[in-house]
Formats: structure tokens, C-alpha cells, sequence
């Protein structure tokens, strides 16, 4: 039934119930497309066919007994930064490489109690720092519309690996657009939750005020269910928020009559893809056909997003990845002393991206620079998420893009960091203000790569942002599997 | 030259809860290494902290028993530097944003007189870990305990207000009795719960520049602090003297040797990077819960002292002693509101009880056998003439060893003072007709022989007849 991986989550869940298949079939399925395809995506840093199997006979006891959940016996796939009790965890570094961790992250607990099947952990930039997955020590991802181009990052593989049928939803981490940006990349739908919205305990943290787990699927449905499994209120993590219920039947209404769309003038620069703006201007265009109400705002401090998050996100990764030491777990190069011993392996370990944003962020905070650099930062970092603030006061969903391109060819941007650093410029502002933000396939390039939407909305309203989301994409129909994603 | 020399303390104490501050591993002493451990306090990549409430209803509690302000918003920081006994490579503490500001202890100074030293800060913060060096020949290695990792501290931080030693000590012992009297800190500084950091430094008397401060690290008792601080002072004269110069550095105290050493130099000085924990919220504390807290707070040592004197009348030694600890001072007062006469159950309590708790090894009266209520039954038998002073010894060591009342004690060993006239009268004219020319010596104005007789009297009463009837019986005898 090799049909079977071209399914969405809810489309199995219907099967499933249905009992017209079973989820070991389906986790053979999946995990059969892995083992033909992978070789050349490099998604997968970690299969675990035999922890996928063990779940899904496990799965198929719960549903013959009627006790299946929306995420019953459906494979997700996770970014190698969330932690997973007894499996493997290397955040794509290798100072972690031989890293199994002793408990599992409370994401993927609630979707191991919810009965999902795990094949496994998907590659990533290492630490999550990179807009390209070319950072990962075990190799970069490949772009399942165009091989020679990259799928973005940090997420590269968990959007990957969905855009090419490998698994049907997968978890992804945002810092700075880390799942919007691969998701546009891939042609995916990717969603970075409120900051506080979904429990942070047992992700590897990069930069702990602006990392949030969301999820990625092939339709906004699928996004939504699995958000809704991974949401909520977790004693553990002190920024954990506990905010009423999402309620999924209200994200999933095809009727934007009334929505107030902002368009900030400050997101269509110069310098942007044509192709871009035109998809995203007709996207917009759209959603006024359908009765939403459209009108331009402005976010004044944009334009120092970048700068602002280069700060605070280097500042705060050069403290969360001191742990890695060499004491404890991980890799060890013994020094001649100990100091040496943290000197040989930091420098064995970290790739030039992490030790680059290190020495960056211990800059940063060092005595003297502090008030220059990062508490300047904090400031501004204030006045963007005032102006957002201002602006939810007008509209209830802003669009944009989510990249000012499509994916670029592997090895283009690597050599000019700042240039790759520009690339998240629209996304970078939402994670400052701790907003949440979907991407969303808007159309596809002449050369056949798909674009992204990025719509975002005000703190808590991810009813409103899916909704926009969802009438978009039953209006349309950009929702596409890549040729390699063809089954043979 | 007349040299003054300038102290500040900064004291750090491990409070008395149960689990760690960020996490709920116990915080229990003398476990055997890494049992008490999690992801959270092992620092496991993912983990996060969580704030266990009770450290900041500790430090409000210290923060309001030494004058502090409660700022109502705090936060935590993350100390930057890497040593193996330290997880994250960060400690998370306090720095721009502490719990609680000036505030005050009072003392007294070299010569006895009232003196008060300034608390600039009061912070919390987790403890680090502890390095383990093998006592092996050769051993390359060491090993770390992450057991104490994690274990909630106070840091208090004094200003440069003291002037000596013998200030240093004093300041010490009165936070440590504060901090033992609010139940937050056992005070036991053998187990590392207060520990001290010195920082010294001298300057010409009448100068207002402070000289170079050197610090001296983890004294753990107060011996030491007085060697240590005594030993700083005359190196940095002497070193001065001589023309050299004071470096500030970091010292440690050797107590075998009784000398201060330089434990790292200038150039490995650490840059902190102190910033805001971004994994942990600021600490909201209102007005209200403030006011709360002072309603909670027990009475503090100096005013119980003085409550003492004026409320009960008793010596200021019997104060000082009975307040020593809060448990001995409640001891007190129970068995006063039983029996009124205060003097009398302080005599007892800091002779028989306090004897007998040394003895048996106990550190707390909270361990007596004999509970207030049994003190004053006891006291109320001697005051009405039931038993002498002399067997309420007697029935005390009987109360200490079978927990039972002195009342009962007495009617079962028949020890009940006999006040009977004539019972005691027959036993007065036997006496007399035993010893019949010592009893006309007595007549004749050798007073010695009134022992001999009451003795004599006492011994065939085996202790029981009631003193005043034998004087008086004896007077009466010897004027018929």
C-alpha cells in the first residue's frame, strides 16, 4: 500500500479507525520510504524501526479497544534537539554524537502517551544554528524539489522528510524561523507556536527566550492536531503559560468574512524575489476575494530584527552550551589539563557556526560590552514587540513572506554568514516579540520551487492564525509532492 | 604607622528545605555520591529549572529578621565560568536584580559597645557541586558529586563595616543565630551550611580611601575566621611596610598552618557575564505577602533577651542562656505558664536539663525526655511542701529515665515529704535518746551540732521529713 505514505495524519487517523489499515502497516510503509529514499535526502540522523513497530502494535491495541487519540498510531518524526529517553539525541553536533539521553522532553512525552510511532530523529543545523542545514556535522539535507538546493534551516530535516513522504507530521524548533523557513523551503506547512505555549523541557536549548517546538505538517489540519498534542501547561518549564484550550474546530474554519489582514509595508524590501512578493501579493489578494479585510500596517523597528537577535540569541547560546564540557556526558579529547581538556573538546566538537555564535555571544556579555551590546538589544527588542503590539491593535493576522527567496543552491551562502544571517529577516522579528507564525505553501516558482506565505497573529490567538491559514489552503491548491517524492 | 583595617562578609547558608531550588531531589547531607541527582541539577542538555517556592519564603523570612527591603521584583542571573563541579557551566544566582537590600545586624564592637553593621544584599542562588580527589598515589583523576549541586543558598553580604576579628565572629554568630532561630539554616558549619568569604583589606587609621581587598575563601568555622582574618591583616601590614603592594586576589585559609595562600592570580580572573536566566521568571513578591510574612515571623533573639529580663524578671545571664535557642526559650516559657515561679524553672532548666541533655549527647532540648508540663508537676510538688528540693533531684533523674509524672514517681517510691508533727517528733526523740551527750552540747551553745542532729534526723527519715518541722522541732526540744 505505497499510497499510504502520500497521506496526510488526519487522512490516516480516518483509515485507522476505519480499521481499512492498521498502523504497523503504516509504520512499514513509512518507515519503507525511509530506507528508499533517505540515502540521498539525508533526513534521518537516527532510525528507530524497532521502537516505530513496538509503538505501533501498540497503537493497534488502543484503537481495537477504542481508546485511539488524533495522533493514535501516526508516525512523527522529531528533530534531533529533542530529547528522547534511550535514543539517540545528538542536536546534528558531534560533542553530542554519542549522547542517549535518560528521560524524554515533555513534547515528546505527551505524544508518546498520545500513541505516535517515532522512526526517528531528523537531521538539523547543529544546535539549531543555521538557515540552511548545511551546519549539521552529519551532513547536509537535500531539497526534495531540487536536489542541489538546500531545505533550509535549522528544521531542514523535519520539513524535508514531510515534503518527501517519510513521515506525515514531524516537530520542528523555531528560534528565528527555523521551522517557517524550511517549511517555505520545502513547500510545507510549519508553525512556531506563542512563546510559553508549548514546554521547552528536553529541548536542547540554543537561545532559551526565543526557542519554541512547533510542528510540521503537509496541510494546516495536520499542524493543527499535532499542535494542539504538544500544547499546554508543563510544571517544568518556569515560562510554560496556561492558556484556555485551543480549540480546533474553531482554527479550522474556512471563513475569513471580517478578519482584519495587515500588510506591513516594512516586509517587501528591495532586493526580494519578484516571484516571492508577486505570490505573496496574490495570497493577499486572495483572502480580500474571500472577505477578510486588508490593510497596511507598519513595524517601525524591523529593520534592526537581525542585529537585535544576533545579540540576544548568541548571548544566550554562548551560556546554554557551556554544559557541553566534557564533564558529564558527550564527547571527551583529553588536554594536558583541565582547562585543556574543555579547549580540545569544545574545538573537536562544535562545527565553525556554533564556535562563531559562541564567541559572539561571550563577546557580547563579556565586562565593558554588555550595556553596548546586550542590554541595548533587550531595549529594542521591547520596541518590536510594541510594534506588534500596535499593530494587533488594527488587524488580526499580518502576512508576509516568510523568506525574501526561494531555497538557494547548497554552498551559496555558507562562505557569507551575515548573508545567510539576512535571510531570516522576516521571520526573526516574531520569535523577539514571542508571537506565533505559520508558512504555508503560496504558489511555485517557474523552476517548480515552492513559495511560502508567512501569516502571523497576535500573543495566544493561534485559533485566528490557523483559521486564516486553513481558508487559505482549502481555497487553493499548492499542497504538492515533489517529484523524488513520486511513488514509484 | 596606626593601621585600621576594613572587613565585608559574605556569608552563604544552606537553607533547610527539602528539595533543591530548582528541581525536587533531596537536599539530604551525606548521601553516597550522585544518588541524589536528576536531569535538572545534573544539567542533562533540555532540562530547565524550576523555582522551589520555599527558598523565597525563606529568604523573605531572613530578609525581614535583618531589616532588609523585599524588592517587589527580583531575578535570577546566570554566573558564567567553567569548573567540573558546575553542570551548566553557569551557577544561577542573583546579581542586578537581589531579593533583598540594606539591611542591618546589630552587634557589639571590641570594647562592648552597640554597633551596627550594614547588609548590602541578601541573594539566593544553587550550589555547585564537589570535587572528590582520590587519596590513590598517582591518581591522575578526580571525581565529582553532584549531590550538593542544585542545594538552595543564601548569599548575605555584609558591607565593610567591620573592623576586627573579634567583630567578624560576632557578626557571624548573631546571623547565625538568626538563622537558625527562623528554622531556614541548621547553622552546622562542619557540614559546609555557613560558610564565609572574607574580604580584608587594611588602610592607614583616618584614611577614607579603602586599600586592595584580598578574599578569603569557604572559612568554615569561627576559629578559623578569627585566625584567618588576624593572619590577612598583618600580612597586608607587613607586606605594606616592606613596600609592596596588596594584588586583590583570591585566597584560601590554611588551618593547619594558619596562613592565608594565594589560590589564583590576577590574569585567570573570571568575567562572569552575568545576565538575566531567561529560563526563569522574575520573583513577583507583593506588599501583601510581605506583610503576611511578618505576621509569621517568630520573635527574634535580642527582643525575647529583653522580654526575658522585664517580663520574668530574670538575670540577664538566665536570658542570654534560655535564648539562646529558640526550642530552650518555647522550653521555658511552657513551663512557666504551668508554674509562676520563673526563677525557679530557669534554675532548672539551664541546671538539671541542660546538664543532662549534654550527657546524653542531645544538641536540643527538643530531645528531652522530661517535657515542660513534667518540669513544673515536679515544681509545683516541691513548692507545696510535697517533696524537698533535695528528692526532687531524685524524682528528676527518675522523670529523665521513665518519662513518667513526678507525681506519680513519688506515690509509687513512697517519696512524700512527711509533715506529720508527731511522726517526725517520735523519730526527733529517738535521735536525742541516741546521742544524749551531744544533745546537752547543743543545749549548752554548740551550735555545729545542729547538722549533726538534722542529718541524723533526715537519715532515719531516709530523707522525707519535711526540714522546717525538724529545725523547728529540734528548737523546741531543746528550749522544753
Amino acid at each position: 500500500m505505497k499510497e499510504l505514505v502520500k497521506k496526510t495524519g488526519h487522512e490516516l487517523r480516518g483509515l485507522l479507525d476505519k480499521k481499512e489499515v492498521t498502523s504497523v502497516e503504516v509504520a512499514k510503509a513509512f518507515l519503507g520510504r525511509i530506507e528508499e529514499i533517505d540515502g540521498e535526502l539525508n533526513c534521518f540522523l537516527t532510525v528507530t524501526a524497532d521502537l516505530a513497530l513496538e509503538q505501533a502494535k501498540a497503537a493497534d491495541e488502543r484503537i481495537t479497544s477504542g481508546k485511539a487519540g488524533p495522533l493514535t498510531g501516526i508516525p512523527v518524526g522529531l528533530k534531533d534537539l529533542l530529547v528522547t529517553k534511550g535514543v539517540r539525541t545528538t542536536c546534528a553536533s558531534k560533542i553530542l554524537e554519542n549522547f542517549i539521553p535518560p528521560y524524554d522532553g515533555t513534547a515528546v512525552a505527551k505524544l508518546r502517551e498520545a500513541g505516535a510511532i517515532f522512526p526517528g530523529k531528523l537531521n538539523m543545523d547543529e544546535f539549531a544554528m543555521g538557515s540552511s542545514n548545511e551546519n549539521s556535522a552529519f551532513g547536509p539535507v537535500k531539497n526534495p524539489w531540487d536536489l542541489t538546493r538546500v531545505p533550509g534551516g535549522s528544521s531542514g530535516g523535519s520539513a524535508a522528510s514531510v515534503a518527501a513522504c517519510e513521515v506525515p507530521m514531524s516537530l520542528g524548533s523555531d528560534t528565528g524561523g527555523s521551522i517557517r523557513e524550511p517549511a517555505a523551503f520545502c513547500g510545507i506547512v510549519g508553525m512556531k507556536p506563542s512563546y510559553g505555549r508549548v514546554s521547552r523541557y528536553g529541548l536542547i536549548a540554543f537561545a532559551s527566550s526565543l526557542d519554541q517546538i512547533g510542528p510540521m505538517a503537509r496541510d494546516v489540519e495536520d499542524a493543527a492536531i499535532l499542535f494542539k498534542a504538544i500544547s499546554g501547561f508543563d510544571p517544568r518549564d518556569s515560562t510554560s503559560l496556561n492558556p484556555p484550550a485551543f480549540d480546533l474546530k474553531k482554527a479550522l474554519n474556512p471563513d475569513v468574512k471580517g478578519l482584519r489582514i495587515g500588510v506591513p509595508k516594512e516586509y517587501f524590501v528591495e532586493g526580494m524575489d519578484p516571484e516571492v512578493e508577486s505570490a505573496v501579493r496574490k495570497a493577499i489578494a486572495q483572502l480580500k476575494e474571500m472577505g477578510a479585510e486588508v490593510k497596511e500596517v507598519s513595524l517601525p523597528h524591523t529593520e534592526y530584527a537581525v542585529a537585535v537577535y544576533y545579540i540576544i540569541a548568541t548571548a544566550e547560546a554562548s551560556s546554554n552550551l557551556a554544559r557541553f564540557d566534557s564533564v558529564r556526558f558527550g564527547m571527551r579529547v583529553d588536554g594536558k589539563d583541565l582547562i585543556d581538556t574543555y579547549r580540545e573538546t569544545r574545538a573537536a566538537g562544535f562545527g565553525m557556526e556554533v564556535k562563531r555564535r559562541i564567541m559572539l555571544g561571550t563577546y557580547a556579555l563579556s565586562a565593558g560590552y554588555y550595556d553596548a551590546y546586550y542590554r541595548k538589544a533587550q531595549r529594542v527588542r521591547t520596541l518590536i514587540a510594541r510594534d506588534f503590539a500596535e499593530a494587533f491593535r488594527e488587524v488580526d493576522v499580518i502576512c508576509t513572506p516568510v523568506v525574501p527567496s526561494v531555497a538557494f543552491r547548497h554552498g551559496e551562502k555558507i562562505a557569507d554568514p551575515l548573508q545567510m544571517y539576512l535571510s531570516d529577516i522576516f521571520t526573526i522579528p516574531l520569535n523577539l516579540a514571542g508571537l506565533p507564525g505559520l508558512s504555508l505553501p503560496c504558489g511555485f516558482t517557474k523552476e517548480g520551487m515552492p513559495i511560502g506565505l508567512q501569516m502571523m497573529a497576535g500573543f495566544l490567538q493561534e485559533e485566528t492564525l490557523f483559521r486564516a491559514a486553513y481558508a487559505y489552503e482549502q481555497a487553493n491548491d499548492w499542497r504538492r509532492i515533489p517529484a523524488l517524492g513520486e511513488v514509484k | 604607622m596606626d593601621w585600621e583595617m576594613v572587613v565585608g562578609l559574605e556569608v552563604h547558608s544552606q537553607l533547610l528545605t527539602k528539595t533543591k531550588i530548582f528541581c525536587g531531589c533531596s537536599t539530604r547531607f551525606g548521601a553516597s555520591p550522585n544518588t541524589q541527582v536528576c536531569p535538572v541539577c545534573l544539567g542533562l542538555p533540555g532540562a530547565l529549572p524550576v523555582l522551589n517556592k520555599r527558598v523565597v519564603e525563606f529568604a523573605i523570612k531572613v530578609g525581614l529578621a535583618t531589616g532588609c527591603t523585599v524588592a517587589p521584583v527580583s531575578r535570577f542571573a546566570r554566573k558564567n565560568y567553567f569548573y567540573p563541579d558546575l553542570p551548566k557551566g553557569y551557577q544561577i544566582s542573583q546579581y542586578e536584580l537581589p531579593i533583598l537590600e540594606f539591611g542591618h545586624l546589630d552587634i557589639e564592637d571590641d570594647k562592648g559597645a552597640p554597633k551596627r553593621i550594614g547588609i548590602t544584599r541578601i541573594h539566593m542562588e544553587e550550589d555547585a557541586g564537589k570535587l572528590l580527589h582520590p587519596d590513590v598515589p598517582g591518581a591522575d583523576y578526580s571525581l565529582v558529586d553532584l549531590n550538593r549541586a542544585c542545594v538552595p543558598l543564601l548569599e548575605i553580604v555584609s558591607e565593610p563595616d567591620i573592623r576586627s576579628a573579634g567583630e567578624a565572629v560576632r557578626y557571624v554568630k548573631k546571623l547565625r543565630e538568626i538563622l537558625v532561630y527562623l528554622g531556614v539554616c541548621d547553622g552546622n558549619m562542619n557540614e559546609g551550611s555557613l560558610r564565609v568569604d572574607a574580604n580584608v583589606s587594611v588602610r592607614p587609621r583616618g584614611r577614607e580611601k579603602f586599600g586592595t581587598r584580598a578574599e578569603i575563601k569557604n572559612v568554615n568555622s569561627f576559629k578559623f575566621l578569627e585566625q584567618a582574618i588576624n593572619y590577612e591583616r598583618e600580612r597586608q601590614i607587613e607586606l605594606i611596610e616592606e613596600g609592596g603592594t596588596v594584588i586583590q586576589e583570591t585566597r584560601l585559609f590554611d588551618a593547619a598552618k594558619g596562613v592565608t595562600l594565594g589560590m589564583r592570580s590576577k590574569e585567570e580572573a573570571h568575567d562572569y557575564r552575568y545576565f538575566p536566566d531567561p529560563d526563569l521568571l522574575p520573583i513577583v513578591i507583593s506588599s501583601e505577602e510581605v506583610e503576611k510574612a511578618k505576621e509569621l515571623l517568630p520573635e527574634l533573639p535580642d527582643p525575647k533577651r529583653e522580654r526575658f529580663r522585664t517580663s520574668y524578671g530574670l538575670p540577664a545571664l538566665d536570658a542570654d542562656v534560655l535564648c539562646s535557642a529558640r526550642e530552650l526559650a518555647d522550653f521555658f516559657e511552657e513551663a512557666v505558664k504551668l508554674h509562676s515561679d520563673a526563677k525557679a524553672v530557669s534554675n532548672w532548666v539551664m541546671g538539671s536539663v541542660l546538664k543532662n541533655l549534654n550527657r546524653d549527647g542531645f544538641d536540643s532540648v527538643a530531645f528531652s525526655p522530661v517535657t515542660p508540663a513534667m518540669l513544673a508537676g515536679m515544681l509545683d510538688l516541691v513548692k507545696n511542701g510535697a517533696i524537698s528540693s533535695k528528692i526532687a533531684k531524685e524524682v528528676f533523674e527518675e522523670m529523665w529515665t521513665s518519662k513518667k509524672s513526678a507525681e506519680a514517681i513519688v506515690k509509687e517510691k513512697g517519696l512524700t515529704q512527711i509533715s506529720d508533727t508527731s511522726e517526725i517528733e517520735a523519730i526527733v526523740d529517738a535521735i536525742i535518746a541516741k546521742n544524749p551527750s551531744e544533745f546537752e552540747r547543743l543545749k549548752g551553745g554548740d551550735a555545729k551540732l545542729t547538722g549533726f542532729f538534722v542529718g541524723q534526723i533526715m537519715r532515719e527519715s531516709k530523707g522525707k521529713a519535711n526540714p522546717g518541722l525538724v529545725n523547728e522541732l529540734l528548737k523546741k526540744k531543746m528550749d522544753s
